[in-house]
């Protein structure tokens, strides 16, 4: 029997406001327990909450970014459960009224295209954090109020590479929109799953197994792959599949069994009191609209069509908005578009990874690199040259002056090198006897010998040349 | 010294022209407070060291002669919360709970120089109409002991009749300011939904409460409802549109004003003194110069079941943060998280408080939120449309405040839908959230009876002048209890 599989995602992205959704603690990350709290994030008596128009904002550009509609009158509603780490006991969220519908997202593997839907978008509070100790356990509310938008897909994607495909281009599309770091390592991107099979043809979808909080995208597909697997072998044994909630264990890469759903959570959703619905006018969506910057997708398109880089590279540079900021900028300050694309992959991301951090967090400019790599095209430097004054790039210099500063300036003109060929030349003559016999290793020893001489400085291609001229008259 | 006969002004001159000072208007407030309350029980927590602190401060900084409010002591419902002050709501499971901020009408009373003497007493969490559901001590009416003083903000109300004060701050979310004011002869007025901050008044009903003062004549009343009315940051709930001086429209007469009394309020059920009340009240109207005519709000008849469960599901909400994690009482000997919640909220909750989170729990839930939640929604447009249709043509609506005068106490705790039939005639207005406030209007075997006058939303200033026309020409709201020999 063959069976076609059915995924939904829901994923959580934390949006980076300066202060929360609803009350104006700061939102900061690694901050002593509580620190960012105060009377409204604890659920105080007779406190009220107060929409921060932030991220009213930040949720209309990235429904906007997702191609989604925009509620122009939503609504928050309260999603009402008991937990310690939800002080309120409802969470503010929005569920009839969320405020983007109907958007997508467009996948590619192996070359063929789709696009998968996104039913809806809505923004919402994060809870805090519980932990536990032997015989107490602790509340920390700094992360409560943090604002969350949730992005559900439709029932489109097929099988566990286009859920992965369409993670990655979510993932892309949001961070260009700067609204989120979107990093799962971090929690600011977090991403619940759930799966059906049924037999091909079967109008009805299968039952659904949900799986929550799996930490990386790879993950993702594997908890995916194996639930595929688990579910086929379960019907075709005769079986049925339970709607339960399971975990996937990343050691033995397999799922296994969390919990099982005896029908739904009542929420008890109804109307937020406390806050006025919102309006939102078309002149705010099109200011909005207007400062949306261009998309991976687009960019991708260009730099393969215009400059003439690979699908890969384009690929690999567009991995976040900053990197593609930077490429573009040292494009326009006269950079060779594959050279640059090349010291983007190469150095500048082995710089970053040795030294952890973001590339907007360095001291490497746009113009810097693209001037050294202008000194590379115009022979300026050589690219062995060109290792040192990365290093300096990378401790802000500007390259030209360091160049010259440190007398690295390469020796190509033919006038200062032509006294230093003939007077190599007239010192060996045994290189070139040798060299009129066919000797081509003579050469690289009086190359050699010029090198020597001018410290390096010598341009080896000019000095060649320079060489066969003066032997060959 | 009490209160009895006097008003904002008179006790402003005596402290303008020192001849008495804040501190010593304050000790013997405290004082009178003292001899009284042990028969009326108005007050749930005095705060006389905090009091007299301020009164001093007052006094040292000098009265500020064009407010009013300098120097007055003034009594505060307890489910508004006051620095550092104790705050219960009436409920066990607040007892001994002080919270570490002002309510924006606490914080905007202080700022005036009003002496907050102490904590009045409700029906816990402001559900009920008799002050018999606090948990800590039943509240009686100054003008029969036996008698309800009316809920919930009943401790606020009682305080002013009884003398103890001036003025009080209560909270109205089904009647709760206007049906005590009624039942012990003084004025109250809620106001329209948004013109008062919310921020710092434990939550009831959140799409209904309003705070309001209540006072002993209506100019005091809007004195002090300029105090704390205006838009707040805190509050997204609360009006931006401007605020009026509420006392500018006092002395305008009623002359030409139409006024409209609803029918359907003056159907079966209600008191046959009340009505004739409402009626002498209606001549009088007309003798000053108004029209009365009979009005319709035909889907009166719903509200009681619609406001039941639009303010049941919203409590049901927001009791949901008292669950002994944070603060509030915290059951002991708790197995488990989940015995955690239930005991600390079973033991903390009172009966009529289990009963409307019973009662909104389900009226929310999956299968049933459809035809409980959102058809009390949709009542609810129905009914603000009849408001709307009568408002064209009339300025203002007289109406009974409570079906009956104050009745005994332990009449009609018992029977739950009785006590819920009482609020039928104060519950629309905050259902529609338009301005509502009750006067002192004829007696009934020597207890009070209050009407109501009900105005546009946002229309307080009419509803005021109105008040103060027939107030000036009746001298209902002049008579005072005669108080267990402490007179």
């Amino acid at each position: 029997m063959n069976f076609e599989t059915t995924i939904g995602l829901e994923v959580h992205v934390e949006l980076k406001t300066h202060s929360k959704i609803f009350s104006p603690s700061p939102v900061e990350f690694g901050d002593e327990p509580n620190a960012n709290t105060n009377v409204i994030d604890w659920g105080y008596p007779g406190v009220l909450p107060t929409t921060n128009k932030g991220v009213v904002h930040d949720g209309i550009m990235a429904g906007l970014a997702l191609h989604a509609q925009i509620e122009r009158q939503p609504h928050f509603d309260r999603k009402n459960y008991f937990y310690p780490d939800n002080p309120k006991a409802y969470q503010i969220t929005q569920s009839e009224t969320p405020i983007a519908h109907d958007g997508w997202v467009e996948i590619e593997i192996d070359g063929h295209k789709k696009k998968i839907g996104i039913a809806e978008m809505h923004i919402e509070e994060d809870a805090g954090k519980n932990t536990h100790a032997t015989d107490h356990s602790y509340v920390d509310l700094n992360r409560q109020g943090t604002p969350l938008i949730e992005i559900v897909s439709k029932p489109d994607i097929a099988s566990p590479e286009e859920a992965y495909a369409y993670l990655e281009q979510l993932r892309q599309i949001v961070q260009f929109t700067g609204v989120s770091d979107v990093k799962m390592e971090e929690g600011s991107m977090r991403v619940d799953t759930n799966i059906s099979i049924r037999p091909v043809g079967q109008k009805e979808y299968g039952t659904k197994v949900e799986m929550k909080n799996i930490n990386s995208f790879n993950y993702v597909r594997k908890s995916l792959d194996y639930e595929e697997q688990r579910q086929q072998r379960v019907l075709m044994s005769g079986g049925s599949i339970q709607q339960e909630t399971r975990r996937f264990d990343e050691t033995t890469g397999q799922t296994e069994l969390m919990r099982v759903k005896e029908g739904s959570d009542d929420y008890r959703y109804f109307p937020e009191p406390d806050l006025p619905v919102l309006t939102i006018s078309q002149e705010w969506i099109d200011q909005i609209e207007s400062e949306l910057p261009e998309p991976p997708a687009k960019r991708r398109e260009r730099y393969v069509n215009e400059l003439g880089i690979t699908d890969y590279d384009a690929m690999v540079i567009t991995q976040t908005k900053e990197m593609s900021d930077f490429y573009e900028a040292m494009i326009k300050a006269g950079a060779d578009a594959k050279l640059a694309a090349n010291y983007l992959q190469g150095d500048v991301n082995a710089y970053l990874n040795d030294n952890q951090v973001e590339l907007q967090d360095t001291k490497i400019t746009p113009e810097h690199l693209a001037t050294m790599i202008k000194l590379i095209t115009d022979g300026t430097i050589s690219s062995k040259m060109a290792k040192k004054v990365f290093k300096a790039i990378t401790k802000g210099d500007e390259p030209k002056k360091f160049v010259e500063d440190k007398g690295m300036v390469q020796l190509s003109d033919p006038a200062q090198l032509q006294p230093l060929v003939d007077k190599v030349v007239g010192a060996n003559p045994q290189s070139v006897e040798d060299f009129h016999n066919g000797k081509d290793r003579a050469i690289g020893f009086l190359v050699g010998q010029i090198m020597k001489e001018t410290h390096g400085k010598a341009n080896p291609q000019v000095v060649n040349k320079l060489l066969k001229d003066s032997m060959n008259k | 010294m009490n209160y009895f006969n006097q008003s904002l002004t008179s006790i402003h001159k005596q402290l303008s022209d020192k001849s008495v000072s804040a501190e010593d208007l304050t000790k013997q407030t405290l004082e009178n407070i003292k001899n009284v309350d042990g028969d009326i029980n108005a007050f749930l927590t005095l705060d006389e060291d905090g009091a007299l602190k301020q009164a001093k401060e007052i006094d040292d900084k000098g009265i500020d002669s064009d407010n009013l409010l300098s120097g007055l002591p003034i009594a505060v419902k307890d489910n508004i919360v006051t620095k550092g002050l104790k705050t219960t709501a009436a409920s066990k499971i607040l007892e001994n709970f002080t919270p570490i901020y002002d309510a924006t009408v606490s914080e905007k009373i202080k700022k005036l120089g009003t002496i907050t003497v102490g904590k009045t007493n409700m029906d816990e969490f402001a559900m009920g109409g008799s002050t018999e559901n606090s948990a800590f001590k039943i509240t009686h009416n100054p003008w029969d002991t036996t008698k309800v003083p009316g809920g919930s903000s009943g401790g606020s109300a009682a305080a002013v009749a009884a003398g103890e004060v001036l003025a009080a701050l209560g909270s109205d979310t089904g009647g709760s300011i206007r049906q005590p004011a009624s039942f012990t002869g003084v004025v109250g007025m809620k106001p329209t939904y948004g013109r008062v901050s919310r921020w710092g008044l434990i939550a009831f009903g959140s799409s209904l409460d309003q705070i309001g003062p209540i006072t002993r004549n209506v100019a005091d009343n809007a004195t002090l409802l300029n105090a704390i009315a205006g838009h707040d940051d805190h509050d997204l709930t609360s009006s931006t549109k401007e605020v009026p001086d509420f006392t500018s429209s006092l002395n305008k007469g009623v002359k030409g004003l139409r006024i409209g009394i609803p029918s359907e309020f003056m159907a079966q059920g209600l008191d046959d003194d009340v009505k004739q009340t409402v009626l002498n009240t209606a001549e009088t109207f007309k003798k000053l110069g108004a029209t009365v005519d009979e009005v319709s709000l035909p889907h009166t008849k719903y509200g009681v079941a619609a406001y039941y469960i639009i303010s049941s599901s919203e409590a049901s909400s927001n009791l949901q943060r008292f669950d002994g994690i944070r603060y509030g009482r915290r059951a002991k000997d708790v197995k488990n998280l989940e015995d955690l919640y239930v005991k600390s909220r079973s033991e903390g909750f009172g009966d009529e408080v289990k009963r409307r989170i019973m009662l909104g729990t389900f009226s929310l839930s999956a299968g049933f939120y459809d035809a409980y939640f959102k058809k009390a929604a949709q009542v609810r447009t129905l009914m603000i449309n009849d408001f709307n249709n009568v408002f064209k043509d009339f300025d203002l609506i007289l109406a009974p405040t409570a079906p009956t005068p104050a009745y005994g106490i332990g009449e009609d705790v018992s029977d739950p839908m009785t006590m819920y039939m009482n609020d039928v005639l104060t519950l629309p207005v905050n259902l529609a959230g338009l301005p509502g406030m009750s006067v002192p209007a004829g007696f009934s075997k020597g207890l009070p009876v209050g009407v109501q006058l009900i105005g546009r939303p946002f229309d307080e200033l009419t509803v005021y002048q109105a008040g103060n026309a027939f107030e000036q020409e009746t001298d209902f709201g002049k008579q005072t209890p005669t108080m267990g020999g402490n007179n």
